[in-house]
């Protein structure tokens, strides 16, 4: 008895516990959004804390009429799903020929694509050879030069691997070539990986930033979070600044704080339904990789 | 004779030609993903010559003279280099606190989320606790900056409320550093959970049942139980950290950084981008990325043939 009362004890405190890590991981959230809905003099009188003081939409008004900003986001739309596809085919048939064991070459490809892993040039060689390709600051260079990430075709693969291989070999009896089989037969099986790597090729490409900070010097094609960069570390100001009353500090601090509303909240409406598919995909890579 | 050889041989080539016919599509597949490896991993490796060599714009990599020193140059010059040295220091120094402080972070969360009895409540705490994850680095530095802000941010009104000065998180270097691991904690320890979380699942259930009935408690499960479970888990991601001790992310440190902490924020991939793409020393930063690889590679393995040593599985 004496125990059971103990645990249960212990099962609150590690209730409580929990309940603080909900806290720590909403409260800057929340912070940032009572300060892009509050008036600029609230802000400076240090009055808002995790709830808007005056509710006001102003900075969002401006960040949605500013013209440079809402196009970086579409852009950034356009590339991500571009990229997102790009990448999903290209790890589709990277890993689906790895799954034939028979395959003639397999040990070798294998070893081409896994060594990328561990060893890499660097930035400066990147950069070069993008030099030299004439790709820097056009924009398909936000896409090609990572658009296939090792790590994802593996989780790919690895899923593959698990798809019973009896209904390949009697699909192949059937006369089913191996690109048949693939459309047919193992990508209406891979739902829920295939959901799993548009997430991280996604989040990938919304969130990159490097990339675009080294190989893109051309403002119509700057993705947001560059865009937000240059906002957050007043670097041409001229971004989502040109509207008056821009010279009133507290104001540029909510805009600031609107911005970054802008570029979190696609992200954060998207992840948790796909979490049950995300989980599997990152529990098959540890395993595997 | 002459038959008796030549037969197999062409039954053998008959026998690939069979193959190719039945699977050239497999090949076909996997020509557009070899040729992204080709272009974009291998042909930059052909591109590292160039820290051996004196850089020209005119010439290509195989074209290039050597540079002085049996083209060791750049090295020596990288050697000499005071930022450079700075970032390697700053390097090593913030991902060694990153794997001190950081690593057993999302072992703990893991051991406190198993011991969370109500499903739901564990649900979304983990859903909300992988929400720092798909948070880009820029944006965790907006909600930094607005929270840590030395006068108006959330943390320092509060402090100033309770009576205490304010705490320059962001504005002075020491303070910056344990922001910097602070915040990569918040961002990571959630989602590095998931792989722990899901070898927790293997453990035999009977062995808790097992260790009740012997009246052994809480802690005392976790720590014969559920740890020893954890073991090959926490061995393999040890591993792959240490091979990372001198790798050096970009974002992080470049989004949270400022002017006032340049002397502990600048690291190698910093030195790099200032050294090389804006100040086009080509030759002097393609030796220092090499010589960030080299080291990685080595302590990938060194680290691994430790483990296997100790008698663990190792990654390959």
């Amino acid at each position: 008895m004496i125990n059971s009362n103990s645990s249960k004890i212990g099962d609150w405190i590690v209730a409580f516990l929990c309940f603080l890590l909900i806290l720590v991981c909403l409260l800057p959230m929340l912070n940032v959004l009572a300060r892009s809905l509050s008036t600029p003099e609230a802000l400076i009188r240090n009055e808002v804390l995790l709830w808007p003081v005056g509710l006001n939409f102003e900075a969002y008004q401006t960040v949605l009429t500013d013209s440079v900003y809402t196009w970086s986001l579409v852009w950034t739309a356009i590339l991500t799903i571009i990229g997102t596809v790009v990448s999903l085919i290209l790890t589709t048939i990277c890993a689906y020929p790895l799954t034939y064991d028979h395959l003639k070459g397999r040990k070798f490809f294998n070893t081409l694509i896994i060594f990328t892993m561990y060893f890499s040039a660097g930035t400066i060689p990147m950069y070069l050879l993008l030099k030299d390709l004439s790709l820097l600051n056009k924009p398909p260079v936000l896409i090609l030069p990572y658009c296939l990430s090792v790590f994802n075709m593996i989780i790919m693969r690895s899923f593959f691997y698990g798809i019973p291989e009896s209904l390949r070999e009697s699909a192949e009896i059937d006369g089913a070539g191996p690109i048949r089989i693939l459309i047919n037969i193992y990508l209406p099986l891979s739902t829920s990986v295939i959901a799993t790597l548009s997430l991280f090729y996604a989040v990938g490409r919304w969130n990159g930033f490097s990339d675009a900070l080294m190989f893109m010097n051309k403002r119509e094609y700057y993705p947001i979070q560059l865009l937000l960069y240059n906002i957050l570390n007043n670097i041409n100001q001229i971004e989502v600044a040109t509207q008056e009353g821009f010279t009133s500090p507290g104001l540029s601090a909510t805009l600031k704080s609107a911005t970054v509303m802008f570029a979190t909240v696609p992200i954060l409406m998207v992840y948790p339904w796909l979490q049950k598919y995300f989980i599997t995909g990152v529990t098959i890579g540890a395993v595997k990789g | 004779m002459k038959t008796a050889l030549s037969k197999p041989s062409v039954s053998r080539q008959q026998k690939n030609l069979n193959y190719f016919k039945r699977y050239w599509t497999l090949y076909l597949l996997l020509l557009l993903p070899i040729t992204y490896f080709i272009i974009f991993k291998y042909i930059p490796m052909t591109y590292i010559q160039i820290a051996f060599k004196k850089y020209s714009i005119i010439q290509s990599p195989w074209e290039m003279p050597w540079a002085a020193n049996n083209g060791f140059e750049y090295f020596i010059k990288a050697f000499a280099n005071r930022d450079f040295l700075y970032a390697l220091r700053n390097t090593l120094m913030l991902n060694l606190l990153d794997l001190v402080c950081g690593f057993p972070a999302p072992i703990l969360l893991a051991l406190l989320l198993n011991e969370l009895p109500f499903k739901r409540y564990k649900r979304i705490t983990q859903t909300i606790a992988y929400m720092p994850h798909f948070l880009s680095w820029i944006i965790i530095s907006g909600l930094a900056l607005q929270l840590f802000a030395p006068t108006d941010g959330l943390v320092n009104i509060l402090l100033n409320r309770m009576g205490f000065a304010p705490i320059p998180f962001l504005n002075d270097p020491a303070h910056w550093v344990w922001t910097y691991i602070l915040l990569g904690i918040w961002q990571s320890v959630g989602w590095n959970t998931i792989i722990y979380l899901a070898a927790l699942t293997a453990i035999n259930p009977e062995l808790y049942e097992a260790a009740s009935i012997d009246g052994a408690g809480r802690m005392r499960k976790i720590w014969h139980i559920t740890l020893p479970g954890l073991r090959p888990t926490i061995i393999t991601l040890l591993i792959l950290s240490l091979g990372r001790i001198l790798g050096s992310e970009f974002d992080r440190p470049y989004a949270l950084k400022n002017s006032l902490v340049n002397s502990v924020s600048n690291v190698i991939s910093i030195f790099v981008y200032d050294y090389g793409i804006k100040g086009l020393q080509f030759s002097l930063t393609t030796a220092v990325g090499l010589f960030q690889s080299a080291i990685s590679v080595i302590f990938l393995f060194g680290a691994n043939s430790l483990a296997k040593k100790f008698g663990e599985r190792g990654i390959w």
